[in-house]
């Protein structure tokens, strides 16, 4: 609770962080970019959770407990798509997502 | 079913002879023909024992068993019963079936020799041979109708017996396409009986026609319906127009042409129009005047066949338009009605053994001279004396001179007709006789008399063959005597049909009924049951008017009957002997003078070549249409539909391009969509 910053300001923030976010997964052509734009989305959402944890319902804890399951989680999904990226460096020797592009219809 | 009368062994041993050659004698040329040969002779003489039991007690006896029950709408249940019927009428044909077919067993055995697969046909034989007793003995459509298919398969099978012979092969397949559409007619007649009359067994269905116009809708009269059974007739016993197989199974082995294309199968015609006659004489009161329809394709038949028999020069070919025009007699007499169906029956007894004799005879001649062509023979009489003298009694019998079998059985049928006072009929019949015996010398000057061609080396045949022969030329001279009162009983009294006493008082009751209540004729159990209660009484003792109708149907010569038709007979002899033994005229030159004549009745009339332009012109062009509707039409909705998918797919597919951030701009999207439907459908 930060005087003269509401709960709406966290939002905004939130969602600016979010579209960044997705523009970022929809637009970087490179997979490790694709990957941090991703951690943002994630970020916006652990911001959500925290704001609304401390603006409505201030004496509990569930929403920051939460947003550090999503960090644990966060960092999993980062090293496993982290070893794909690397992976799949090795095989084709470039981490642009155009170049894979094998299962389609 | 009552085991005191063994009836129904009668076609079960030559269906356990099959079965014993079927399982544990393929192939086995010494034992097969035995078996089916001891199967057979059982079976003709337990025919023998039945027939004198019918004999002493000519009283039918019916044993049977329900076998299938039907909802009918008209009578709320309809069974079809299987069993076996014995009266004199089917005593008669299991006589006559075991009799010809033991001894064509026995000729075969003679004849097939050398051939390779004389196993496979006695298996045929004797499946043949079960099958027609089966139809012999039926008590009802049904079961008969069953049979009649049966015999329809076993004449395919031994038609094609030469399988690896062209002619044989398209012969077979084309007997039994014609037969189909016989019997399709035949079909829809019993399902017809069955549905408005309850019952498809003989013995319940000469009683319940009267009831025919109260319960079978007005478009339907009776008499279409004893048409559509005598459409089976018209395929089975190879009637004008349905005529165009027989001549053509003579691609048969020869036994076979003589025990399934002379004397049994193809007689099962005429043997179910007697045996259902109740229904065509019944058409009499309807408006549909059958019988007449019958008499007149059977005078056209047997004057067309006897015509073209006169110019064939294959042996078996000529006998084949004989055994037509022959049939085409039998039912012209059926259809006179009265005595004629006792004729019809009696023609068909005599016809067996003497048209038996006679193919097997020319089986005999073939085998001798190894070919079918009578300008190949001649002067066979001295070379083969048994054969000759045996086919010449056979010649005699069918040209119906006395005291042979055909003169008894041909001059029933004159009496019949001229009874009915049909004269054209009378005179059509007193043609087909001498043409029969013109033909018939024709065909025996050709082959036994005159000089025998160069390097002939015809010689007798084995006994095998010459004691059916010898057998079946005795019968053709005794069997007519049939006809002949024996101790106050004739073959008349045995074999004939009498018209239900009751018939026109139950029939213009019926009628009345029908048109008193229209309403309950169409509430067909409601009319039922209205009918229920003055239904045909018990008959008490026979009323004395039939005891009076039932005249005795002895033969009696009627000299200006007899004499014409045996004139007739003897001149059409004379005309062949002039011709053909003496040479009075040149037969060629004959033919060239009557030129395109001649031309015409040697091709048969081009019936076959008018059936190839109609199913050209009508069936292919019809054919051809349905072709279209079914290749653009059927096939395109289908292909249309293929295309429909294809082309969606191959939109679609673009959808599927593998850039994993096009699907994620796509899920962002149907969330901000599915966010917008939110926000827009829930205030």
């Amino acid at each position: 609770m930060i005087p003269g910053i509401t709960l709406q300001h966290f939002l905004v923030l939130s969602a600016a962080l979010f579209s960044i976010g997705a523009y970022g997964v929809v637009t970087r052509r490179n997979a490790v970019g694709v990957l941090m734009s991703l951690e943002l989305m994630l970020n916006a959402a652990n911001l959500n959770l925290v704001a609304f944890n401390s603006y409505l319902h201030a004496g509990a804890l569930a929403g920051q407990v939460f947003t550090l399951f999503t960090i644990t989680i966060a960092a999993a999904e980062a090293t496993v798509g982290l070893a794909l990226v690397v992976s799949i460096f090795r095989a084709r020797r470039s981490v642009r997502l155009e170049d894979v592009d094998l299962l389609k219809g | 079913m009552s085991f005191s009368n063994p009836t129904y062994l009668v076609p079960l041993l030559p269906l356990g002879g099959f079965l014993a050659n079927f399982l544990f004698f393929r192939g086995n040329r010494r034992a097969a023909p035995l078996v089916a040969l001891l199967a057979v002779g059982c079976a003709l003489a337990l025919s023998l024992y039945l027939a004198a039991g019918v004999l002493a007690d000519p009283a039918p006896r019916v044993d049977s068993l329900p076998w299938l029950s039907v909802t009918n709408q008209v009578f709320g249940h309809f069974t079809i019963s299987v069993g076996t019927l014995l009266d004199p009428l089917s005593a008669m044909m299991l006589v006559v079936v075991t009799l010809v077919s033991f001894l064509v067993h026995l000729y075969s055995m003679g004849y097939m020799h050398d051939e390779p697969a004389l196993a496979r046909f006695f298996l045929y034989l004797g499946l043949f041979t079960f099958s027609m007793l089966g139809l012999v003995v039926s008590p009802g459509l049904f079961q008969m109708y069953i049979f009649w298919e049966l015999v329809g398969l076993c004449s395919y099978l031994l038609i094609g017996f030469y399988i690896t012979k062209p002619e044989a092969n398209q012969a077979c397949k084309k007997a039994f396409v014609v037969n189909r559409v016989g019997d399709l007619g035949m079909f829809l007649g019993i399902l017809f009986l069955a549905y408005y009359l309850g019952t498809s067994n003989f013995a319940e269905l000469a009683p319940a026609l009267g009831r025919w116009p109260l319960f079978a809708p007005a478009w339907l009269p009776l008499g279409a319906v004893a048409l559509l059974l005598f459409c089976g007739a018209v395929g089975k016993s190879a009637q004008f127009p349905l005529h165009v197989w027989l001549p053509d199974a003579m691609e048969g082995p020869t036994p076979v042409s003589a025990l399934i294309h002379a004397a049994t199968m193809v007689a099962a015609g005429v043997y179910m129009v007697a045996r259902t006659y109740a229904v065509f004489d019944a058409a009499l009161l309807g408006t549909v005047n059958a019988p007449l329809v019958v008499a007149c394709v059977g005078g056209f038949t047997s004057l067309f066949a006897a015509t073209i028999a006169c110019t064939q020069f294959d042996i078996k070919r000529v006998l084949a338009f004989s055994t037509l025009s022959q049939l085409g007699y039998m039912v012209m007499a059926l259809g006179v009605g009265g005595l004629g169906v006792t004729a019809g029956a009696f023609h068909l007894f005599t016809h067996a053994f003497f048209k038996a004799l006679l193919f097997l005879g020319s089986g005999s001649v073939i085998h001798a001279v190894h070919s079918n062509d009578l300008r190949a023979m001649g002067g066979l009489r001295s070379k083969m004396p048994i054969t000759g003298a045996t086919f010449l009694i056979g010649c005699l019998a069918i040209a119906g001179i006395w005291p042979l079998a055909g003169f008894f059985s041909k001059d029933m049928i004159l009496d019949a007709i001229k009874e009915a006072h049909l004269m054209p009929l009378y005179v059509v019949a007193s043609g087909v006789a001498f043409l029969t015996a013109f033909y018939m010398f024709r065909l025996y000057f050709m082959a036994f008399e005159g000089p025998a061609p160069e390097h002939s080396h015809a010689h007798e045949s084995p006994w095998t063959m010459t004691a059916p022969l010898v057998v079946l030329a005795a019968l053709a001279c005794v069997a007519g005597l049939a006809g002949l009162s024996w101790g106050g009983r004739s073959f008349g009294d045995y074999i004939r049909f009498d018209r239900s006493p009751t018939l026109s008082a139950d029939w213009s009751r019926a009628e009345s009924l029908a048109r008193a209540q229209p309403a309950a004729v169409g509430d067909y159990r409601l009319a039922s049951a209205a009918w229920q209660a003055p239904q045909i009484p018990a008959p008490a003792a026979p009323a004395p008017a039939a005891t009076e109708a039932r005249e005795s149907r002895a033969f009696t010569f009627d000299l200006s009957v007899a004499l014409p038709a045996t004139l007739l007979g003897l001149a059409g002899i004379l005309l062949a002997f002039g011709v053909y033994r003496l040479k009075w005229v040149d037969p060629a030159r004959v033919a060239a003078a009557l030129g395109p004549v001649y031309t015409t009745v040697y091709n048969k009339y081009y019936v076959d070549e008018a059936y190839r332009w109609l199913l050209d012109h009508l069936y292919y062009v019809l054919s051809a249409a349905i072709a279209w509707f079914d290749r653009h039409v059927v096939d395109g909705t289908m292909n249309g539909f293929a295309w429909a998918m294809q082309a969606a797919g191959g939109a679609l597919r673009r959808l599927q391009n593998g850039r994993t951030q096009a699907y994620a701009l796509g899920m962002l999207g149907g969330i901000l969509i599915l966010l917008g439907a939110l926000k827009v459908l829930v205030p």
